[in-house]
């Protein structure tokens, strides 16, 4: 993967299959203490502790499709590559919580990437979820939730092409924003 | 309708617009599936569904969008389905952003397969 941004793409569809109604993507830049923190938590089946032991083994996975799953173990090693760490905290019938932390200035840290292509592409179809997505740098904080905006759009679906197009534009701003304002 | 999300009136703008469209919606029951499992994230299926939705707004479309995860088919991501009342499942393979414009134009608006993209069909 040759940003973030698609890794959390990635996560966020582990956490659709596991049937979450509520997904929440955080991610702290915090340049002071030159650390970068992603985390995606959600409401779907967990998974038990034996599983968890494994899911960071490339040679693991409950898709029946293929055998081999890559998508965590492949963040897991960018994360140790870059003077970080993964941690999984998941309990079974409540949810998982997946966390990266990397070093911020890390000559191996790929690009954050594309939040806006990859917020707006999550939400395709999604009707049934719901997403909060909060964005940090230093001070300043962008935050999105579609609880309060499918309210607001009520009865056109925030899934509409058009809609969603718009929502893209609208990130990429308020992020280029957050880091312009340093 | 470009720019920035300012207040509320933006929001309500932009759903009344979006109705309209709803209202004279052309291929109700057409839908476009994109997959975005780990194999179509890498390949670049994220790039393709953000042409998709651009491609969809300009002609003013409003069709179901749907994503799916792994098929088993992954040397051949990213893949596009397009589902159409009388002609089936079709699925295309590889597909670029640039594939994008003639799937929507030919395919979804005008029923014609775009033939040299196509790597299955189910009925």
């Amino acid at each position: 993967m040759e940003e973030l941004a698609l890794h959390i793409l990635d996560l966020v569809q582990n956490s659709l299959v596991a049937g979450a109604t509520f997904i929440s993507i955080t991610i702290n830049e915090n340049r002071k203490a030159n650390r970068l923190t992603i985390s995606v938590e959600d409401n779907g089946h967990g998974m038990e502790r034996g599983f968890v032991a494994r899911v960071l083994d490339p040679f693991s996975t409950t898709r029946t499709t293929r055998r081999v799953g890559l998508g965590l173990p492949l963040l897991f090693m960018t994360a140790r590559q870059c003077g970080g760490d993964l941690t999984i905290d998941s309990i079974p019938g409540q949810g998982t919580k997946i966390t990266a932390i990397f070093e911020l200035n890390h000559w191996d840290l790929p690009p954050l990437g594309d939040m806006a292509a990859t917020i707006t592409t999550m939400l395709v179809g999604q009707e049934e979820t719901e997403f909060l997505y909060r964005h940090l740098v230093d001070e300043a904080e962008f935050c999105f939730d579609t609880r309060g905006l499918k309210a607001e759009l009520s009865p056109v679906p925030l899934t509409e092409p058009k809609v969603l197009v718009f929502l893209r534009r609208y990130i990429k701003d308020k992020l280029a924003n957050l880091h312009g304002g340093g | 309708m470009t720019g920035k999300l300012k207040n509320l009136d933006d929001l309500r703008r932009l759903r009344d617009e979006t109705k309209r469209v709803m209202e004279d919606r052309m291929a109700s029951e057409t839908k476009i599936i994109v997959g975005m499992g780990t194999c179509g994230i890498a390949a670049g299926a994220r790039e393709v569904m953000t042409a998709i939705l651009e491609e969809l707004d300009k002609r003013q479309l409003s069709v179901n969008v749907l994503q799916t995860g792994c098929i088993g088919m992954c040397q051949n991501e990213p893949l596009v389905d397009i589902v159409r009342p009388e002609q089936g499942r079709i699925t295309y393979g590889r597909v670029t952003p640039q594939d994008v414009p003639r799937i929507v134009g030919q395919h979804v608006v005008n029923g014609q397969i775009v033939e040299d993209l196509v790597i299955g069909r189910t009925d």
